[in-house]
């Protein structure tokens, strides 16, 4: 049962990270090779509020905010360059990140925080609150997406200058997309770093964004149940086969390139056509009556 | 109700508009015709704020547009059917209508979280494609339609912003002739009921038979304006179409 719990928690965890990136990448187009680095920065601000005294539930806000700012901030890079570009960019960030945590004394520097407190709730009822937050999550991200926010999203995501020609104030739209990512990567990470107790300047670094940015591409980009299902899937995959965990970039490069080579919708994709299928022929047999 | 004065654009050496101005009436139809390459579209996308111009101003009844985004001066009531289509194509025909028909809607980006309700949006899209019509295609994707269908749809989008000023580039290319004339009788319809208009075509049968008046460029220097039967007398601009 220990090992099913810490599992289900690790999961969840994943998929609050993933489901982060989507609301940046699957719904408003707005690429980030760096989201591990907010998910860092969320890590690191609530392990250093509840070292000092400050309780855990309060801690996760402030993470939030604080990875929301620097989002925000990073936001607004996405204003002056597109695509590859802001790939570049995004990439730079996370480099940043690791190299700055790096040399900070207070942040614990290499060595990294360890000793995080423990909310104190038992793994049960943690794994209980992260379940309870991933629903949370995913509720709003489907609610996100049938709003007037999402449907203007799509028109963002799919084309910048007849958004504006329309009257769309991209550039707002793109910032919040990224302070609404940005925010909940900030929660993953403080949930992970409550759950592991150690972290440190590596465990955001430039490959865990790339395996964030895995889950949602693979998932499908934008569609809410394909990314919980990537997440679910590749975060349990390493742990259950150890070579998975030694070649994880090769695995996940690969899956990569498969989707964006065969069927660049994902998972939700496939899942798309085989249903087109079915209903085309089905109609094909009611053609044939 | 909009004043363009002086207007020049410069693309790296090449000058595409040379000093045009000209002032449209509230109420008014205006056709814009020129040779292809003449600068039209260029002045259209000065006016929406794409292109920025090297000298002049744009002026909609007391504002003057220079230093305004493109969505503000859409949201001042401006409304552009292109002459280069660029449907959504990740939404059907009717949810491109619709998403712009709630433009009010999305005016204030963080409120639009909380607006869920498409249903009046639907209706008016729905009546729009019904008035250009291609309503029978309002669930397909874009990506499918012929040029006439996409071109329609264009201007569905444009009048789902309910706009003071339309601004149409060239509406009637890849309708046939009788869509043409139907579209046309549309137009005229439309500003009949007060809507203002200028309207770039190259269907000079049509645009004489609904302009009120015509401005007429060619090598981005306009080189004719007036009533269309005169204008179309003038010797300069019959060279410039003869070559
Ligand atoms: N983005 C651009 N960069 C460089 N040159 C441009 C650009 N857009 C237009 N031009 C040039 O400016 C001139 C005017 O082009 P414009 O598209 O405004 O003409 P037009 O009157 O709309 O022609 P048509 O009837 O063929 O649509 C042309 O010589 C064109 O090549
Ligand atoms: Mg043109």
């Amino acid at each position: 049962m220990e090992y099913e719990i810490s599992l289900l928690t690790i999961v969840g965890i994943s998929i609050i990270g993933a489901l982060s990136l989507n609301m940046i990448l699957g719904f408003c187009g707005q690429i980030s090779l760096g989201h591990a680095a907010f998910i860092g920065v969320g890590a690191y601000t609530s392990s250093i509020l509840t070292k000092s005294g400050v309780p855990f539930l309060l801690s996760l806000p402030g993470a939030m905010a604080l990875s929301c700012l620097i989002g925000i901030i990073v936001g607004f890079s996405s204003l002056r360059v597109r695509h590859d570009f802001l790939a570049i960019t995004t990439m730079g960030v996370s480099f940043l990140f690791t190299g700055v945590v790096r040399k900070q004394e207070v942040l614990g520097g290499e060595m990294g925080i360890a000793m995080i407190p423990d909310p104190g709730w038992g793994k049960l009822g943690y794994m209980v609150f992260v379940i309870l937050l991933v629903v949370i999550l995913a509720i709003f991200s489907l609610y996100l997406k049938r709003s007037w926010m999402g449907y203007t999203f799509d028109a963002v995501a799919e084309d910048e200058d007849t958004a504006s020609i329309v009257g769309v104030n991209v550039a707002s739209f793109k910032l919040i997309a990224f302070a609404l990512g940005t925010a909940f990567a900030g929660l993953a990470g403080a949930l992970y770093a409550h759950n592991v107790k150690f972290i440190d300047p590596e465990s955001f670094g430039f490959i865990e964004s790339i395996t964030v940015l895995s889950m949602v591409v693979i998932g499908g980009t934008g569609s809410v149940w394909g990314v919980i299902t990537a997440a679910a899937v590749l975060s349990v995959f390493p742990l259950w086969f150890q070579f998975i965990d030694d070649y994880k970039l090769l695995v996940y490069g690969t899956l990569l390139c498969i989707v964006m080579l065969f069927s660049p919708q994902g998972l939700s994709g496939i899942v798309a056509d085989l249903k087109g299928r079915l209903v085309n022929s089905k109609e094909g047999l009611h053609a044939a009556d | 109700m909009l004043q363009i004065n002086d207007i020049t654009v410069d693309f790296g050496g090449v000058r595409a508009v040379d000093q045009v101005s000209f002032v449209l009436k509230k109420g008014e139809l205006l056709g814009l015709i020129g040779p292809n390459g003449a600068g039209k579209t260029t002045l259209m996308r000065v006016i929406t704020g794409s292109v920025t111009p090297s000298l002049g101003t744009v002026r909609l009844e007391d504002r003057i547009l220079n230093k305004l985004p493109s969505y503000q001066r859409i949201r001042l009531g401006i409304g552009l059917s292109q002459q280069i289509v660029s449907p959504f194509r990740s939404m059907t025909v009717l949810e491109n209508v619709a998403f712009v028909a709630g433009y009010h809607k999305t005016k204030n980006p963080i409120a639009s979280l909380f607006k869920v309700n498409r249903s009046p949006e639907n209706e008016e899209a729905k009546r729009l494609l019904n008035m250009v019509g291609i309503e029978e295609v309002a669930s397909s994707s874009p990506s499918n339609l012929p040029l006439g269908y996409l071109k329609r749809l264009e201007l569905a989008r444009a009048l789902a912003l309910k706009p003071k000023l339309l601004l149409l580039d060239e509406p009637l290319a890849g309708l046939n002739q009788v869509e043409a004339v139907q579209l046309s009788d549309t137009l005229w319809e439309l500003n009949r009921k007060g809507q203002t208009i200028i309207l770039i075509e190259h269907n000079l049968s049509e645009v004489i038979r609904i302009c009120h008046r015509l401005v007429v460029i060619d090598n981005g220097r306009k080189i004719g304006e007036g009533e269309p039967h005169m204008v179309m007398n003038d010797a300069d601009v019959q060279s410039a179409y003869l070559g």
